[in-house]
């Protein structure tokens, strides 16, 4: 895998030569054949899908249908039609803890992590709130894994919910997922995996991860926005009931009351991201071509260097564990010098990075930190990006040297 | 000088590392708060008003140094002003990081930081503070 040559594909680079971009875990660059394969198909091929009995609109659903097939290759899914067609990873979690609210019960549980997105985390306290379970978070270890015997003490509570994410999007953490997945499921519980870090990077295989559900984010795995694949074992898709309704998900509709169709669709109201899905089945496509097992090794060994880069610089922490478990994302943070005090010194200096909580509250409370700077990596990156990072870090260091506690 | 010395200079980091009005009033006469939830910063300000007049203002919080700093120059800057006095400041303040206007000579201290006007997603962290007086002064936000 040439990162270099990768480059020349992603034209955001032409128009930013100078720019480092570090921010791939919130969101992506996209590749060419990604912004051609959108503009291709409205241009060329667009009309509601599943409505008109004419060519163009027959044309435009069966390409809706072939990228969930594509999205179902990617994921590893046995039937297309355990692929579900939603916004963003958030509407995701967001239809799971709505068609799961009749698998929960007062003072029964929903177990969660310390290191969730907050995509993972407040729809499962809303759920708990309308149904008066409770919440409960494995902890974690001091390198920032997940705290393994807790977890096993936790199962043993009888969780009815596990939902955890397969990678941090603030410590690089890549879960031993399908060893956690197993152990819930024999405790009974029903298991959805946050991927929305993991499926761009990660080899993913959902049909022996031994999850009920997982999530993922199109707009991180080169995907344009507004179209992401919600994997579910198919016999618990066939008897949940919908989330959003409306239009596409009904069989016979009453004035008083309706029966819905078969998934997917029952999970797809009103007129779904086709177009957006066609584009994310190009970027799939894109990713296969390329590789997973290359791409994860390519974020792993610029994580190394990274990690090497900034752990020689005194003063700076830098959180996460080191080792075949860690992806590609580093978050760090000088004592006494704010978050984006730092990334705005980063942003002078061409580099893209994130600085905040990331959407994990309860992560940097558990860090002791208000905030950290993250930098991520994705197939575009170089070393020479990982290198600007770590001498620009250094030099903030040197600039804000009075301010460093 | 480049943005970044403009915007850190000395003032802001003697002011984010030992500042003058941070801490809390007995009994304020007016309370706020303000919050950005996409980066954390966050202000609780107390102020005493006598007769129109801002007689004490402190404020607690944390977040980034034009955050933060921007709070303690504000406080300093409007203690012994009177409510409409302060207002009006608010507003001179907002032109100078907000629309990029040159400082009015009344923000005197506070012209530190003017360089924020460049920096299009730090404006929030400056305008913070201001936002909870202009609340607690009954200005909505």
């Amino acid at each position: 895998m040439d990162p270099r040559a990768l480059k020349k594909d992603f034209p955001i680079f032409e128009a930013h030569p100078e720019l480092v971009f570090l921010d791939s875990a919130a969101s992506s660059q996209k590749p060419r054949a990604v912004i051609e394969a959108l503009s291709r198909f409205y241009e060329t091929a667009y009309a509601n899908v599943h409505r008109g009995s004419y060519r163009l609109s027959e044309a435009a659903t069966e390409a809706f249908e072939a990228a969930r097939t594509t999205l179902a290759r990617y994921l590893g899914a046995r039937d297309p039609r355990e692929v579900v067609f939603v916004r963003n990873a958030t509407e995701g979690v967001n239809l799971l803890a709505h068609a799961l609210a009749d698998r929960v019960g007062a003072g029964e549980t929903i177990l969660v992590t310390e290191m969730e997105h907050h995509a993972n985390l407040v729809p499962w306290q809303r759920l708990a709130a309308r149904t008066g379970a409770r919440i409960r978070a494995v902890p974690l270890t001091e390198e920032g894994r997940l705290d393994l015997k807790a977890y096993d003490r936790l199962l043993a509570e009888g969780p009815k919910i596990v939902a955890l994410t397969q990678m941090s999007n603030v410590l690089g953490t890549i879960n031993p997922v399908a060893k956690l997945a197993e152990k819930a499921r024999q405790a009974g519980a029903i298991v959805v995996v946050d991927g929305a870090q993991a499926a761009p990077h990660l080899p993913v295989n959902v049909a022996s991860l031994g999850a009920d559900f997982y999530v993922t984010s199109g707009h991180k795995m080169l995907g344009p926005t507004g179209a992401s694949a919600l994997w579910g074992r198919l016999e618990l898709w066939l008897e949940l009931p919908p989330f959003l309704t409306g239009g596409g998900m009904i069989e016979r509709v009453e004035i008083e009351q309706s029966t819905f169709t078969e998934p997917p669709a029952r999970f797809e109201a009103g007129t779904p991201p086709f177009a957006e899905a066609v584009a994310l089945a190009e970027a799939a496509r894109y990713l296969e071509a390329v590789g997973r097992e290359p791409i994860l090794a390519h974020d792993q060994a610029l994580t190394r260097r990274a990690l090497e880069g900034l752990k020689a610089i005194p003063d700076l922490r830098v959180f996460g564990p080191e080792g075949s478990d860690r992806g590609g994302v580093v978050s760090f943070a000088f004592p006494g010098l704010h978050a984006h005090d730092l990334a705005t010194f980063l942003a002078e200096r061409k580099i893209a990075v994130r600085a905040g909580h990331h959407c994990a509250q309860p992560l940097h409370r558990r860090l002791g930190v208000p905030a950290t700077t993250r930098a991520s990596f994705y197939l575009y990156n170089t070393e020479e990006d990982v290198d600007r990072l770590v001498e620009a870090v250094a030099e903030a260091r040197r600039f804000f040297k009075d301010w460093i506690a | 000088m480049g943005i970044l010395e403009e915007l850190y200079q000395e003032l802001v980091l003697t002011r984010y590392k030992a500042p003058q009005k941070r801490g809390t009033l007995p009994n304020p006469t007016h309370k706020s708060g303000g919050k950005n939830p996409a980066c954390g910063d966050q202000i609780e300000l107390y102020l005493k008003v006598e007769d129109g007049t801002i007689a004490a203002v402190r404020y607690q919080g944390e977040g980034c140094a034009v955050s933060q700093a921007s709070a303690d120059l504000m406080a300093e800057a409007v203690e012994g002003k009177t409510v409409a006095e302060a207002l009006e400041l608010a507003k001179k303040f907002k032109a100078m990081v907000v629309e990029g206007r040159p400082p009015a000579p009344e923000l005197g201290d506070l012209a530190a930081l003017a360089g924020v006007a460049k920096l299009p997603s730090r404006v929030k962290c400056a305008t913070l503070a201001w936002h909870a007086l202009e609340e607690a002064l009954g200005e909505g936000a």
